[in-house]
C-alpha cells in the first residue's frame, strides 16, 4: 500500500498543485467522509459485539451473563437444526437465484427486439421489484388462498383440487420460490437487458456474414460478453437470497415444521422466540462469513470477466 | 415465403412466451386491485363480475391504524434518506475525487454494509437500543435505516461524480471559487437528476425495509410492512381489507418506480452497470 502512496499523488487531482500539501487539505477527505463514517460505523459497532456475545450465555431473560467460550458454536455445530439449516439455506439460494438468472435472461433476450409491445414491457415489468417482499407474500396469499385465490379456481380447470401451496412440506419451498421470483426476476431482467443494449453492432454482422448459427452467434458472442452483467445480477441476487429472512417470515415463519427454517430465520427464533441471545448469534455470524466468502469469490471473478469482456 | 413464414412463427413464439412472463408479473397486482373492492360475501361467489365497493377502503383506512402506519412509513423513510443525502454526498465526493490512504477499503466496508445479514446487525441493536433508551423512537428506526440507504446513496452518487469532467472543477478553482463553492454551485447541480433518482430509489428501499422495524420498533411506531402482517396471520381473514392494505403499500413505489425509470439499471446495481 505504501508503496503506491507517492504514485497516485503525482495523478491529476485537485490537490496535485500543491507540492506540500498542508494537513487541513490533506485531511480534507476525512473530514468530507467523516458525517457517513460516523453514522453508519456507529451503527456497525453490534458487528463487533455480536462476536464479543456469542462467546456468552447472555438471554434476554436474565441480567447477568457469563463468558462460556466456544460453547455456543459447539453447541451449534453438533445440533442437527444447524446442518438442516444450512441445507435449507443453500436449497433456497440455489432454486431461486438459479430460476431467476434463467427465466431473467431468456425474458430480457426476447425483450431485447425492438418493438411497440416490448416497449411497453419495458416499463410495467418492473413493477413487482418494487413491491416490499412481505407485501409480495401477503399478495401471493391472496392469490394461492384455497378459497378465494383464483389460482385455485384455475387449477380445478385441470382436475387439481386443494394444491397445498404454503401448507405442505412438499410444496412449501415451491412456493416460497415463486414469489421471491415474482419479486426478483425483473431485476435480473433488467441487468441483463443494460448489457444487451450495450453490446456492439460489429462483431454480430461479421458473423452473420461469415454464416454463423444464431445458437453459434449466441454462445460465442453473446453469452460471453453478457458475463459480466450476469454476474453483477448474480452476485446480488444470491447474497440477498441467502439470507431470505421477510418472505419466509411472513408465509410460514419457517413451517410447516422446519421445512424453511434457513440461518436467518433459525437465528432470529433462536433469539427472540427462545430468548437465547448468545446461542443465537452463532447462527447468523456463520451466515454472515458464508455470505462474506462467497462474495469476495464472485468480485474478483467478476473483475476477471469484465476485463475478457472487454478485451474481446 | 417460406422464410417470411419461419419469422412469422418465431415472432408469435416470442410475444406468446412474453405475454405469459407478463401474466404471471402482472396479474396479481391486477388480482389485488381487484379484490379490494369486492364486499367479503363476493369474494367466495364471484370472481370478475361483481358489485364494486368502497367498503374494504373505508374499514382499513378509517377504522384501523393502517393508516398511521403509512403516515410513520413516510416519515421515517424520506428522514433517513435526507440524513443519508446530506451525509453521503459529500462522502460520495471524497472518493470520487481525492485520493487518500484506505480509500476503498472505505468504500467496500460502506458497500459490505448492503450484504450483512440484517439479523446480524438486529440482535445486538435489540439490546443496545433498549440501553439507550431508542427502542421504537423515530431516532433508532431512522438511524438503523442508514445501513439501507447510505450504501446507496455515496456508491451511486459517486459514479456521477466521476462522470463529471474534472476540467469543470479545475476552471472553476482557477477562477477563485474556493472547494465548497465548486461543489456546491456547480457540481450538485450537474449530478441533481442522479441524485435524485439515487434518493428516489433509497426511499424504496427504506420503504420495503422489514426485518428493522418488524424487531426494532413495532408498539409505537408501525411500518405498513409491519402492519401488513396482521392481515396475514388474523384468522377471520377480510381478503378485501388484506388486499387494501397490499395496494395502499404497493401504489407510491410504482408512481416513483415510473419517474427514476431511467436511472433505475444504474442505481439497483450501486453504479456498477451504467444503463
Amino acid at each position: 500500500m505504501k508503496t503506491q502512496m507517492p504514485k497516485a499523488a503525482d495523478k491529476a487531482t485537485i490537490n496535485s498543485k500543491y507540492l506540500k500539501v498542508p494537513f487541513l487539505v490533506r485531511a480534507r477527505p476525512y473530514f468530507i467522509m467523516a458525517p457517513a463514517l460516523l453514522i453508519t460505523i456507529g451503527i456497525f459497532y453490534p458487528f463487533v459485539a455480536a462476536i464479543y456475545y456469542s462467546l456468552t450465555n447472555y438471554s434476554f431473560r436474565s441480567e447477568t451473563y457469563n463468558f462460556v467460550g466456544l460453547k455456543n458454536w459447539i453447541k451449534m455445530a453438533t445440533s442437527p437444526e444447524f446442518w438442516h439449516a444450512i441445507l435449507v439455506t443453500g436449497k433456497y439460494a440455489l432454486a431461486t437465484t438459479g430460476s431467476e438468472m434463467l427465466l431473467g435472461l431468456g425474458i430480457a433476450l426476447l425483450l431485447s427486439k425492438n418493438n411497440f409491445f416490448t416497449k411497453i414491457l419495458k416499463v410495467v415489468l418492473i413493477f413487482p421489484l418494487m413491491v416490499a417482499p412481505v407485501i409480495a407474500t401477503l399478495i401471493w396469499q391472496l392469490m394461492t388462498n384455497n378459497s378465494v385465490g383464483i389460482l385455485e379456481k384455475f387449477l380445478n380447470l385441470f382436475g387439481i383440487y386443494n394444491f397445498p401451496w404454503a401448507s405442505s412440506a412438499k410444496t412449501a419451498l415451491f412456493t416460497a420460490t415463486v414469489i421471491d421470483m415474482w419479486v426478483y426476476t425483473p431485476f435480473v431482467i433488467i441487468l441483463i437487458l443494460a448489457g444487451i443494449q450495450s453490446l456492439p453492432k460489429s462483431p454480430f454482422e461479421a458473423a452473420r456474414i461469415d454464416g454463423g448459427s444464431a445458437w453459434f452467434t449466441f454462445k460465442n458472442l453473446t453469452l460471453p460478453m453478457l458475463k459480466p452483467y450476469m454476474y453483477i445480477a448474480l452476485i446480488f441476487r444470491l447474497m440477498a437470497s441467502l439470507q431470505e429472512f421477510a418472505i419466509i417470515f411472513a408465509l410460514t415463519k419457517g413451517g410447516p415444521g422446519d421445512t424453511l427454517m434457513n440461518l436467518s430465520i433459525t437465528g432470529y427464533t433462536t433469539g427472540f422466540a427462545f430468548l437465547k441471545f448468545g446461542q443465537s448469534l452463532p447462527y447468523v455470524l456463520t451466515l454472515w462469513l458464508i455470505i462474506y466468502f462467497i462474495s469476495r469469490k464472485l468480485v474478483s471473478k467478476w473483475l476477471l470477466v469484465q476485463k475478457t469482456a472487454a478485451g474481446n | 415465403m417460406n422464410l417470411k413464414l419461419k419469422r412469422i412463427c418465431g415472432a408469435s413464439v416470442r410475444n406468446t412466451l412474453l405475454a405469459l412472463y407478463a401474466v404471471f408479473a402482472l396479474f396479481p397486482i391486477f388480482w389485488m386491485i381487484l379484490i379490494t373492492f369486492k364486499t367479503d360475501a363476493e369474494m367466495y361467489t364471484t370472481t370478475f363480475i361483481f358489485h364494486p365497493t368502497l367498503h374494504n377502503y373505508e374499514e382499513v383506512l378509517l377504522r384501523t391504524d393502517y393508516f398511521w402506519a403509512f403516515l410513520d412509513n413516510i416519515i421515517v423513510s424520506s428522514l433517513a434518506v435526507v440524513v443519508s443525502v446530506l451525509a453521503g454526498v459529500p462522502a460520495a465526493y471524497a472518493l470520487a475525487r481525492y485520493k487518500f490512504r484506505g480509500k476503498e477499503d472505505l468504500a467496500f466496508t460502506i458497500l459490505s454494509f448492503k450484504f450483512a445479514p440484517e439479523i446480524l446487525v438486529i440482535l445486538p441493536l435489540f439490546m443496545i437500543y433498549q440501553k439507550l433508551g431508542i427502542f421504537d423512537t423515530y431516532f433508532g428506526l431512522i438511524w438503523v435505516y442508514q445501513l439501507i440507504t447510505m450504501p446507496l446513496i455515496i456508491w451511486v452518487v459517486r459514479g456521477y461524480f466521476e462522470d463529471v469532467n474534472i476540467e469543470i472543477e479545475q476552471a472553476a478553482q482557477l477562477d477563485g471559487y474556493p472547494w465548497y463553492s465548486v461543489f456546491l454551485k456547480i457540481l450538485l447541480p450537474l449530478i441533481k437528476p442522479g441524485l435524485v433518482a439515487a434518493a428516489l430509489l433509497s426511499f424504496i428501499f427504506a420503504w420495503n425495509s422489514f426485518t428493522f422495524p418488524l424487531l426494532l420498533s413495532g408498539f409505537k411506531i408501525e411500518t405498513v410492512t409491519v402492519a401488513s402482517l396482521k392481515y396475514i396471520a388474523s384468522d377471520t381473514v377480510h381478503y378485501g381489507q388484506m388486499a387494501v392494505a397490499a395496494t395502499v403499500a404497493v401504489i407510491p413505489e410504482v408512481v416513483l418506480a415510473l419517474l427514476i425509470q431511467k436511472h433505475l439499471v444504474r442505481g439497483l446495481s450501486f453504479g456498477a452497470v451504467k444503463g
